[in-house]
């Protein structure tokens, strides 16, 4: 087979990289960017470890081709921070001990900045099902929860 | 240096406290490392080729067309990993479980592997190699297992405990017994008896990361392993035994972890990688798909367990008896034995027996999962006492307060119990809101009881005192969920100084002594009792230190408030010497300053709790929906509380899993059907409440601060929580986990007809 050229951008930069036909996002970010805090929990979209934003949409990495990335706009969790400055829910995140192993944290956080985005004022209901799509197996959800709408309620004043 | 290990009753100025963990910014960045995170140069992607059948005779496997394949660096068998195990036989299982020797014992059974220069060609190379099989018949069912008749695993596996020595091989491959009194005479006394068989299905432990590392061998005989492992010293003495090498040439680093709750403690692709590696001369990195995960890794055992309970009209327990089926897998495992030790832990009783029994079936070999085996032998005990409560016509609670084990009990399993936290757990639950809230329609309250031994053992820790007076603590216990935040809370407190001063890390292999693997609720237990001794020491040098800088007698030198203070009149001049200004005249004054320790650490305080549950049934579709859920646990001494509360919501949260909707799916043709999280449906934010928790503080006499391990006992009670509670909600007793929507549909009708 051989490689696609894509020109992208990943976190407002642009970056150039020649993928195989078949290569999922995911595999680029990870293998050929160095970009690894996206996980690959499951490979097939069931469990939202992989979560990015492309062109303001939530999806999981793994589901998407390199190839498709071409011409769009990528945020992925370490795009998420402003340099020094960590994002608001970042810093709920620890505040909360909304993380135990971690593993799943850079999808929750590219979820829940997806949903805030969307729907600023969430409900607790709107929080669970927004973040349905990412699995944790540490923290049974509620300190994700919790940390979500503290989140929320900080990013509405500011 | 011996140090008393007796609980001290001291004031806390940072242990309890909630500072925010050390890890945290790297891991909200993603710039935590984890086992597929990392690469080394030149670095080859292994893959596993997998049996597709459950049980087959491997009569020859052709690997020459796959060697051919360009880019493909190495291909290996069984052949590749010759028997070194030396009559260790758990070892010998482990090795045959890594990579099928004869025969394919299940499906995902590994049977050949490959190195290449990328993914697709190593996925290429997999299919060019041919396995030729001779299908046999298998069995994956627990009770049909210990039929006799059966397919049979092994010719040469004879159940042991059992005298004398059977004359025919079987599929059970141990039995164990515990207990005491005449359990008999003991039903005769009672006036009600509950006798019911219960059921469990298999789950796995459902950690978000898959296996993954990256191996790497050289030709003068040493090799590094990068690795997502629970115990990173124990991976290396199996990888170095199974694959020949020196132990201190084998340099295994672990990684940042995604979860393993038991599903860590065991080797599988890693000798693998490590065969590979050695045999194509460069780095390999091998990672586990979640298909993998599923099919070849992990799981806990399926369980058929008979429950006889027997009572006195007044609630006292006359008589208790369990038998209990655990599947192993292919290999033996002490999974049933585990069940039997802990079934009746909860309760003084004057007459029990507890049997185990352990089943070997053509199923992934089964590993710990979280408090491994207590939680099933729970859902039937706590189910049977449930049940016995309401026919004396006594509350559960109160019942369970009568029988509840104290201080001076002889446990079930044998010992006598210390001070332990059963009662007050259940006198917290009888007090909780929780018990008065109100329930609507459809819903029903349950609640159950749980108790986990907890672990100590082989520990040891360095703590480094900086030039600047900061402090390094290195631990050899992988964190996998908070432990370094609590550990540099325990160095703070011993060295009296501020916890922003400490940093903790996890050292590889070759940096630290011998550590057991972060399991039995061990890490922050174990850990803290060795960093608690390395300070000690470290106090004893800046101690002698300051009587240097002084010149003064050390015994005219006291630590207080995380200074060296010089005592009596005689020295009243004398300001107190900080850390800092101890680590600063290091140089002249002997050098660096550090404290060491090493122990086993003894005297694990049991652990016990109590999960109250409300669900909602919806009766057309059999549908459970948690709607309040209350874990009451005793922590010893909590030394992060957010973290435990953590550690009790998590575990809390795998149970209502376990209960409502997870189970390892077989068809007649001995494949798992369900290996991915769309079809294993592991609880999403959306099927859970809010997990309310309430810590005890019941200090454990065996550690210096209380401590007791936290992380397990979680686990324990929600399966016969929520079961109780969906039997009350439907009026019908639920005697099969998971209860899943079809199982509760069945149960229905069946009362109905």
């Amino acid at each position: 087979m051989s490689g696609v050229a894509v020109t992208t951008t990943i976190n407002g930069d642009e970056v150039e990289f020649i993928c195989q036909p078949d290569e999922t996002l995911l595999d680029v970010l990870r293998d050929r960017l160095g970009l690894t805090g996206s996980k690959e929990g499951c490979g097939t979209g069931d469990c939202g470890a992989c979560s990015v934003i492309i062109d303001d949409r939530l999806v999981c990495s793994c589901l998407v081709l390199g190839a498709e990335a071409a011409g769009r706009k990528i945020e992925t969790i370490e795009g998420m921070a402003n340099g020094d400055k960590l994002h608001v829910l970042q810093t709920k995140f620890i505040e909360h001990a909304a993380l135990q192993c971690g593993v799943c944290t850079p999808g929750f956080l590219i979820a829940a900045k997806d949903l805030l985005a969307k729907n600023p004022n969430p409900t607790e209901e709107e929080i669970r099902f927004g973040l349905a799509g990412n699995l944790c197996r540490c923290t049974g959800y509620d300190k994700i929860v919790r940390a979500v709408q503290d989140a929320a309620r900080v990013m509405k004043g500011a | 240096m011996g140090f008393d290990a007796s609980y001290t009753g001291q004031k806390f100025k940072s242990v309890g406290t909630r500072p925010l963990r050390p890890d945290g910014v790297d891991k909200v960045t993603g710039r935590a490392r984890y086992g597929a995170d990392f690469n080394m140069p030149g670095q080859l992607v292994g893959r596993i080729l997998r049996s597709p059948h459950a049980h087959a005779k491997i009569k020859k496997i052709d690997t020459s067309k796959a060697e051919k394949l360009k880019g493909v660096k190495a291909v290996i068998t069984a052949a590749d990993l010759p028997d070194l195990t030396d009559g260790d036989a758990g070892m010998y299982d482990v090795l045959d479980n890594c990579m099928a020797r004869k025969k394919a014992l299940y499906d995902g059974h590994a049977v050949a592997a490959v190195a290449a220069i990328d993914a697709p060609t190593a996925r290429a190379a997999l299919k060019l190699i041919k396995v030729d099989y001779e299908v046999l018949p298998h069995v994956t069912d627990v009770d049909e297992a210990v039929k006799p008749g059966g397919p049979l695993l092994h010719k040469t596996v004879f159940t042991g405990g059992v005298d004398p020595k059977p004359k025919k091989p079987s599929n059970v491959a141990n039995r164990s017994q515990y207990g005491h009194g005449d359990v008999e005479a003991g039903f005769k006394a009672a006036d009600v008896i509950i006798e019911r068989t219960y059921r469990t299905e298999q789950t796995h432990q459902g950690y978000i990361e898959p296996h993954a590392c990256v191996a790497s061998v050289n030709s003068d005989g040493t090799g590094e392993l990068w690795v997502c492992t629970q115990g990173h010293f124990v991976y290396r003495q199996h990888c170095a035994q199974l694959l020949g090498m020196d132990v201190s040439k084998l340099r295994v680093t672990s990684s940042e972890i995604g979860g393993g709750f038991g599903g860590k403690t065991h080797v599988w692709a890693e000798p693998v990688a490590l065969a590979l590696s050695r045999k194509a001369g460069r780095p390999v990195k091998l990672v586990m798909t979640r298909d993998e995960v599923f099919r070849a890794s992990g799981p806990t055992s399926a369980t058929s367990i008979d429950i006889r309970i027997g009572a006195r009209k007044d609630g006292t327990i006359t008589a208790a008896e369990a038998t209990l089926r655990y599947s192993c897998g292919p290999y033996a495992g002490m999974w049933a034995e585990l069940g039997a030790m802990t079934s009746f832990a909860c309760y003084d009783l004057k007459n029990v027996k507890s049997v185990g029994y352990e089943v070997l079936v053509n199923r992934p070999k089964v590993a710990a999962y979280r408090a491994p085996s207590a939680p099933m032998a729970a859902f039937a005990v706590e189910s049977a006492i449930d049940e016995l409560a309401h026919k004396i016509g006594m509350d559960a609670v109160k019942f369970r307060i009568k029988n509840a084990a104290k201080e001076g009990t002889k446990s079930s399993y044998g010992p006598v119990y210390g001070p332990i936290g059963i009662g007050p757990t259940l006198e917290a639950a009888q007090k909780h809101p929780h018990m008065k809230a109100p329930l609507g329609k459809n819903q029903g309250r349950g609640m159950a009881c749980g108790f986990w031994f907890n672990f100590g053992g082989q520990t040891c820790t360095d703590l480094n005192i900086g030039v600047d007076g900061t402090v390094n603590l290195a631990v050899g216990t992988v964190d996998v969920g908070g432990s370094r935040a609590s550990l540099s809370l325990v160095a703070a407190e011993e060295l009296g100084i501020a916890y922003e001063q400490v940093k903790a890390v996890v050292a590889d292999t070759a940096t630290l002594g011998y550590n057991d693997m972060t399991d039995g609720s061990r890490g922050t237990f174990s850990s803290s009792m060795a960093t608690i001794f390395a300070a000690r020491n470290a106090i004893k040098v800046m101690r002698e230190r300051a009587a240097k800088m002084w010149d003064i007698s050390v015994d005219d030198v006291v630590w207080e408030d995380g200074h060296a203070k010089a005592k009596g009149k005689k020295h009243g001049n004398l300001a107190p010497l900080s850390v800092k200004e101890i680590a600063a005249a290091a140089p002249n004054t002997g050098g660096p300053i550090a404290g060491h320790n090493e122990i086993v650490a003894d005297g694990a305080g049991v652990s016990f709790a109590t999960h109250i549950c409300d669900v909602e049934v919806d009766p057309q579709t059999g549908s459970t929906r948690v709607v309040r859920y209350t874990v009451v646990q005793d922590a010893g001494k909590a030394v992060h509380p957010t973290y435990v509360e953590g550690q009790y919501q998590g575990g809390a949260a795998q149970g209502i899993g376990w209960a409502l909707n997870e189970e390892y799916i077989y068809g007649k043709d001995g494949r798992l059907q369900n290996a991915g999280f769309l079809d294993y449906r592991i609880p999403v934010c959306s099927d859970l409440p809010m997990i309310d928790t309430q810590i005890l503080e019941i200090p454990n006499p065996n550690h210096p601060y209380g401590v007791r391990g936290v992380g397990e006992t979680s686990i324990v009670p929600p399966l016969a929580a929520i079961a109780n509670a969906v039997s009350n909600a439907v009026a019908v007793r639920m005697t099969h986990i998971p209860m899943s929507p079809p199982r509760i549909l069945a149960a229905l009708e069946a009362e109905k007809a």
